[in-house]
């Protein structure tokens, strides 16, 4: 089996972030970027599959030339090569337009299934991979924390989270995208054979010219939404900040807790 | 003129659901706004009871959409069904609960329609004549102000709790019965079944006391002084997701939008940074203590008192301290 998986590169979780100098999004200056979350799911999911059916994976990654650091990471993980979609003509755009950009270059390499993560830690649109479905006109289903192959391998058996700790259990017929939920397995680390080895392994460029999509379809210039402003978020409750060295702050927590949270016996 | 605002919404056990109610409450509030009207979409099957419902709401119709092939989700019924009304009727903007559900098909609408999409919005405003709309990006370090641009209707998902349900303008609703165009298309998905989740045999909903860990405990080995801390307190351990999903907690501990909902009198979040999935949680607790070694962690814009510290210090001081007053220290 051919299986494509697409990845994200994300600003580090435990990064301090600071608003940009236009105000629209965050100054990426000193910020480490890592592999999106749930998007190493999906490679491990993807890797996972490709070894019980003796098949490929493929990673694709849209994103500026950075990405190519996490599609060094999935090639070190075993995927066996990958495209990067970095023109800018593809950046900035919304689910919508990030998706069919996904979408053209899958198509060009051929899928028998389409893994995703479930959603990016930045922007959290949670949508790239049905929408890389809907121009492929294939299913899709998202929040998967299980996936298991039919023996005839023309449909997959997932298991779908939903609210209030119930899970739907239903069947994809291939080819079908699928987005991960963070949780479904546990990912593999890469080995320094699989570092050395992706070092040789083809990360191939896409332009937006060869993509066959009409070029006010892409990007952000394909996109319906534009990010005006970011800024830190206002709450209506101020919070009571507990200053001081280790001891002094157990001592004024537990007055709290006695006094006003009043949960001390 | 703007096109009517419009709220898609669904029943559970005879009710309309809470998101649903919020979501109409954010459609007629949007349409005063335009100076627009408000209408609702009720979609499923056997929807008599929350029919009625909606007649009671200040909304200038109420569309329902029964099928029996709608009594179960699936991504390719309900597309289905909502095209053909959203490509009659072209309102500006059609309103859904962020729900998993509306995730799961609100982007295959939008590429059916040509729409534009603005997934888990929290807020909108007016701004020079257009509106903005706020959701929360980067785990919810940052709020964005998002508008959109170009022509058409926008499907606009609102994250729960943003427009309490209790804002609804009561009023009366003309009710119209739509067929639903699902005979014989295809559904995407066959839905075999529903099963527990495997959480359940750990109730934190009834716990007094949550002390919840987060990914900056940084490790299984690590939990020991949060454990004794649990203990101390007489209170429940708990946990964000990351740590659930990394094995060093079982799910029956998880809380937030796919685990557990919990509202102690205490809640003490120990390296968890706050993310909205975490936040629909754990926000009914009395009073929240966070520890986060980053000043600036959304979880602190919840927090009755707040400790930018590490936990690995702050809690054994804690621990110290509680082991002293109950020795009559
Ligand atoms: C569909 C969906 C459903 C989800 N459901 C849930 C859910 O039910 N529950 C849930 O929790 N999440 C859920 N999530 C995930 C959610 O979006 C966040 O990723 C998650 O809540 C983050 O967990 P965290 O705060 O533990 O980790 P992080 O966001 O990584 O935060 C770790 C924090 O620890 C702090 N820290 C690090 N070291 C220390 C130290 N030594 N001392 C003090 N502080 C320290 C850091 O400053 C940081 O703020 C869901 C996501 C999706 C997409």
């Amino acid at each position: 089996m051919k299986i494509a998986v697409c990845v994200k590169q994300v600003p580090d979780p435990e990064a301090r972030l600071r608003v940009g100098a236009d105000g629209a999004w965050i100054d990426e200056e000193g910020v480490a970027f890592v592999l999106n979350e749930s998007d190493e799911y999906a490679v491990e999911e993807a890797l996972r599959i490709a070894e019980r059916t003796g098949g490929e994976v493929i990673a694709f990654g849209l994103g500026p030339e950075r990405t190519r650091e996490a599609l060094r990471k999935v090639l070190a993980l075993g995927a066996s090569r990958a495209v990067l979609l970095s023109d800018p003509a593809l950046l900035g755009g919304d689910a919508l337009a990030t998706g069919r950009a996904l979408a053209a270059a899958i198509r060009q390499e051929g899928a028998d299934l389409v893994l995703t993560g479930s959603a990016s830690s930045d922007l959290g649109y949670a949508a790239t991979g049905s929408v890389i479905a809907g121009e492929l006109g294939w299913p899709h289903a998202w929040l998967v924390m299980g996936v298991e192959l039919a023996e005839d391998r023309r449909s997959v058996r997932i298991t779908r989270e939903m609210e209030g700790g119930m899970n739907e259990l239903s069947a994809v017929v291939l080819p079908a995208v699928i987005q991960v939920q963070a949780g479904i397995n546990h990912p593999r680390y890469a080995s320094l054979k699989g570092i050395m080895a992706a070092k040789k392994k083809e990360i191939r460029e896409v332009a937006a010219a060869e993509l066959g999509v009409d070029a006010g379809r892409l990007g952000r210039a394909g996109s319906r939404l534009e990010t005006v402003s970011v800024a830190l978020p206002v709450s209506g409750r101020e919070v009571e900040w507990i200053a001081g060295d280790a001891a002094a702050v157990a001592a004024a927590l537990v007055t709290k807790l006695e006094q006003e949270a009043k949960v001390l016996r | 003129m703007n096109g009517p605002v419009w709220a898609v919404v669904q029943q559970k056990d005879g009710r309309l659901q809470r998101s649903g109610r919020e979501t109409i409450a954010a459609a007629q509030a949007l349409a005063r706004e335009l100076g627009t009207s408000a209408e609702a979409v009720l979609l499923g099957d056997g929807l008599a009871a929350a029919g009625e419902e909606l007649k009671g709401m200040a909304l200038a119709g109420a569309r329902v959409v029964e099928h029996p092939r709608l009594a179960t989700y699936t991504p390719g019924g309900y597309v289905a069904a909502l095209v053909p009304l959203v490509r009659e009727e072209r309102p500006a903007y059609v309103l859904f609960p962020h729900t998993y559900q509306t995730v799961d098909f609100m982007a295959r609408l939008a590429q059916a329609l040509d729409a534009g999409l603005l997934p888990e919005a929290i807020a909108f405003r007016r701004v020079d004549g257009e509106v903005r709309w706020t959701r929360p990006v980067l785990g919810g370090k940052l709020h964005a102000q998002v508008r959109t641009v170009g022509e058409g209707t926008v499907l606009v998902s609102l994250q729960s709790g943003a427009f309490p349900a209790d804002g609804v303008e009561a009023g009366s609703a003309p009710l119209r019965q739509v067929a639903a165009a699902v005979d014989g298309v295809d559904l995407q998905r066959e839905v075999r079944g529903f099963e527990s989740a495997g959480g359940g045999a750990v109730d934190l909903s009834k716990a007094e006391v949550i002390v919840a860990v987060g990914r900056g405990v940084g490790g299984q080995e690590k939990l020991a002084p949060v454990e004794e801390l649990a203990r101390l307190l007489g209170g429940e351990l708990a946990a964000s997701r990351p740590v659930v999903d990394s094995g060093w907690l079982p799910r029956e501990r998880q809380v937030g939008s796919s685990g557990q909902t919990v509202a102690p009198k205490l809640y003490l979040a120990l390296g968890i940074s706050g993310a909205i999935q975490h936040l629909v949680g754990m926000k009914g607790a009395t009073a929240v203590v966070a520890i986060n070694k980053d000043a600036s962690a959304p979880i602190f814009k919840i927090a009755t008192w707040g400790v930018a510290g590490d936990l690995h210090e702050i809690v054994p001081a804690l621990n110290q301290a509680l082991k002293e007053r109950a020795g009559g220290a």
